[in-house]
């Protein structure tokens, strides 16, 4: 088992290097950098700036250098001290805005982990074991839906509902007099009691499509001779399905956090815009928009190795269940 | 099979009966599936002529119908006897004497007629012919139907989710299309030849597949020039999508090869004599064949959803360009979905899209599944 978590971590470095260059490639694409989008706003009001100083403002941010060598720069920054580069746009070090957005973007994430699995497992068994019944087809129904509806569109459309029949506003994570406050006790209240709407919206979809893949776990081991015997042996109903085939239709289950984590956090991304909610997805897309590298990348590489690690865990969860993987 | 041969057919007929033949009686027997097809059908036929479903022209602003209420049709007319002549009421624009805010009233006292393949704007069929005839138009030009409302610049939403049909629609077909090539060539290598190549393949899907998409996306169409032209940046949207989306399908591909590699048929093939490609064009390719096209329609409707996504939040396709995403943009601030909820409208559009193609998609896949009972 040891050996199968070390090689596995062992795995993570390359992915992780990739993905530091991936990330770096990805936020130097767009044509020109910050200094011709900050001149350009200089221009719009009025400024005017010579050859001299775009230069000047290059040679500070080491945006004269060739790619590979701010790259070099870069990485080797956060890896001895953390330091993720400076934020142009905020005049700040990056690691300074981003944690605060980062950790609540991981609590919006494990949350709606845990809520879709808290929905899908139990609704799937149902449809399962109750196959062609009326909650069955309506499970089946509301998936499809689910899986449908775009998570920004639910997004508006509950905003759309809260504004104009409940007279509330649903954006945000905070009420207005804990948006600067310090953390205390009356504000983690005030998170929980705003958090339940996005993870409601985001959970929608996952839920959809994870009710689907239990249901069909479930199907697959329902006739299998094993659920035979032990019926035949008397066990209660429910104690069969608990201690036999749930537990082998919980296999791939598991392995959906690989796969629903990199959905989930798409979709905060996009509807954390909608909602304006402090996490990574409204800066992330601002810090884009005016080619604010440093900390796009710091975003990019942050979201996707969280994503990576995600899969990490889902493995190593997956060979405690299942002594076949840890064989192969 | 039992359960096949209870339907019209009979055991003879199944014996001797193709296997896209086998596929289609399998098919027919799921009802939501078919629904999907028709709907998917339908849908494409609107994307392939959107012109002739619009009723005004979708670019043209109207400045005396911004946020124009939807107007209903009445299909029966009850004045003298009863009679099937389809026609609206027009709406009649006030102003509010103290905000000077717009108020449309219904004016139940005029009817305007519609005519069933009227004439109105002219439109360039298959951007070849000019026409100008439509499925229906309004019998007075200077009074247009809003069949869904109108946006804030008074076009009408009805017209502009019908051409949007287009861009997002054949978006989702043309970078599947993409995702399938790369797909179909990184997979096969990769299951038909194994060892270090796989590996290596196999390594590059699963990263890319532990990546989150929407950043990745918006990190890319940032890069992307806001003035490009629009085929350019329609271009340019699809090769994005299919970067990532070819994982998904290479793998598919690759755990077929896998599977087939060993069966008798493919080793008898090779025992022949039967060169490599023929081994595989021949004798594994038909064989999956229809995995890969259930596989293709339910990546569609994921393709049709991150166009919407990226389009919605500015960085994909831009005005004037209109794709059902670029319409929802029009949606994104409460006030104006507060004034004007029928701005909903092409995201009931994306809905439906998506759902009939994740329909036909399923069921496609139970038919192409010989185990399945």
């Amino acid at each position: 088992m040891l050996r199968f978590i070390v090689s596995r971590l062992l795995w993570m470095i390359p992915s992780l290097v990739a993905l530091s260059f991936l990330s770096f490639v990805l936020i130097e694409l767009p044509p020109g950098d910050y200094v011709t989008t900050y001149i350009a706003t200089l221009a719009a009001s009025n400024e005017v700036v010579d050859q001299n100083t775009a230069a000047d403002l290059r040679a500070r941010f080491g945006l004269d250098q060739p790619m590979i060598v701010q790259y070099f720069k870069w990485i080797v920054g956060i890896v001895t001290e953390g330091n993720f580069g400076l934020s142009f746009e905020w005049q700040q070090p990056v690691s300074e805005l981003i944690w605060e957005r980062m950790s609540l973007t991981l609590l919006l994430t494990v949350s709606t982990l845990l809520l879709t699995w808290g929905l899908a497992l139990p609704i799937g068994v149902f449809s399962a074991v109750k196959k062609y019944s009326v909650g069955d087809y309506i499970a089946t129904f509301f998936s499809f839906l689910g899986l449908a509806i775009p998570s920004f569109l639910l997004a508006l459309v509950l905003m759309y509902v809260a504004a104009v029949k409940f007279g509330q506003d649903v954006g945000g994570l905070f009420s207005e007099p804990y948006v600067a406050a310090p953390w205390s006790f009356g504000k983690v209240l005030d998170l929980l009691s705003h958090l339940w709407v996005p993870v409601v919206i985001l959970a929608v979809s996952g839920t959809a499509s994870l009710i689907r893949v239990m249901r069909a776990n479930m199907l697959d081991e329902l006739n299998k001779p094993y659920v035979t015997t032990a019926r035949a042996k008397g066990l209660s109903e429910f104690a069969l399905l608990v201690k036999y085939p749930l537990r082998v239709a919980l296999n791939p289950f598991i392995s959906t956090i690989a796969w629903l984590l990199p959905n989930l956090v798409s979709g905060s991304v996009i509807v954390a815009i909608v909602l304006s909610l402090p996490t990574a997805g409204p800066m992330l897309l601002q810090s884009l928009m005016s080619q604010d590298m440093y900390l796009a990348g710091a975003f990019v590489l942050l979201i996707c190795a969280l994503t990576l690690l995600g899969s990490l865990v889902s493995d190593i969860l997956l060979a405690l269940v299942d002594p076949r993987i840890r064989l192969e | 099979m039992a359960a096949l041969a209870e339907g019209a057919v009979d055991a003879k007929q199944m014996a001797v009966a193709s296997q896209w033949q086998l596929l289609w009686w399998a098919f027919k027997r799921h009802r939501l599936a078919m629904v999907g097809l028709v709907v998917v059908v339908a849908l494409y036929i609107v994307a392939a002529i959107p012109g002739f479903f619009a009723v005004n022209d979708p670019a043209r602003q109207n400045a005396r119908a911004a946020f124009h209420p939807p107007q209903s049709i009445h299909f029966f007319d009850t004045d003298d006897g009863f009679a099937f002549r389809p026609y609206f009421h027009p709406y009649a624009l006030r102003r509010d004497p103290v905000s000077l805010a717009a108020i449309y009233v219904e004016d139940t006292s005029r009817k305007i007629p519609l005519e069933i393949f009227g004439k109105g704007y002219e439109y360039n069929l298959f951007g070849l012919f000019p026409v100008d005839r439509h499925l229906f138009a309004s019998s007075d030009p200077r009074q247009p139907l809003f069949l869904l409302g109108a946006d804030r610049l008074g076009r009408c939403v009805y017209s502009r989710i019908m051409q949007g049909a287009q861009i997002s629609l054949s978006l989702g077909l043309v970078g599947v299309f993409l995702s399938l090539t790369i797909g179909v060539v990184l997979g096969g290598i990769s299951g038909y030849f194994g060892g270090k190549l796989d590996f290596g393949i196999q390594r590059v899907i699963e990263f890319i597949l532990s990546l989150p998409s929407i950043p990745i996306w918006l990190a890319l169409a940032a890069a992307m020039p806001q003035d490009w032209p629009a085929t350019t940046q329609y271009f340019m949207i699809t090769v994005i999508l299919s970067l990532t989306g070819w994982a998904q399908l290479a793998r598919v591909v690759r755990g077929r090869f896998l599977s087939l590699r060993t069966e008798e048929f493919v080793v008898a093939a090779r025992l022949d004599g039967a060169s490599e490609g023929r081994v595989i064009f021949r004798h594994m390719l038909p064989s999956f064949m229809s995995h890969i096209i259930a596989s293709i329609t339910l990546a569609i409707p994921a393709m049709i959803l991150a166009e919407t996504s990226l389009s919605f939040l500015g960085l994909g396709l831009q005005p004037p360009t209109i794709s059902w995403g670029v319409l929802l943009r029009e949606a994104q601030n409460i006030r104006s979905i507060a004034t004007a909820p029928w701005l909903f409208a092409p995201g009931a559009a994306v809905v439906v899209a998506v759902m009939a193609l994740n329909f036909l998609g399923d069921g496609l896949r139970d038919a192409a599944d010989p185990y399945n009972k």
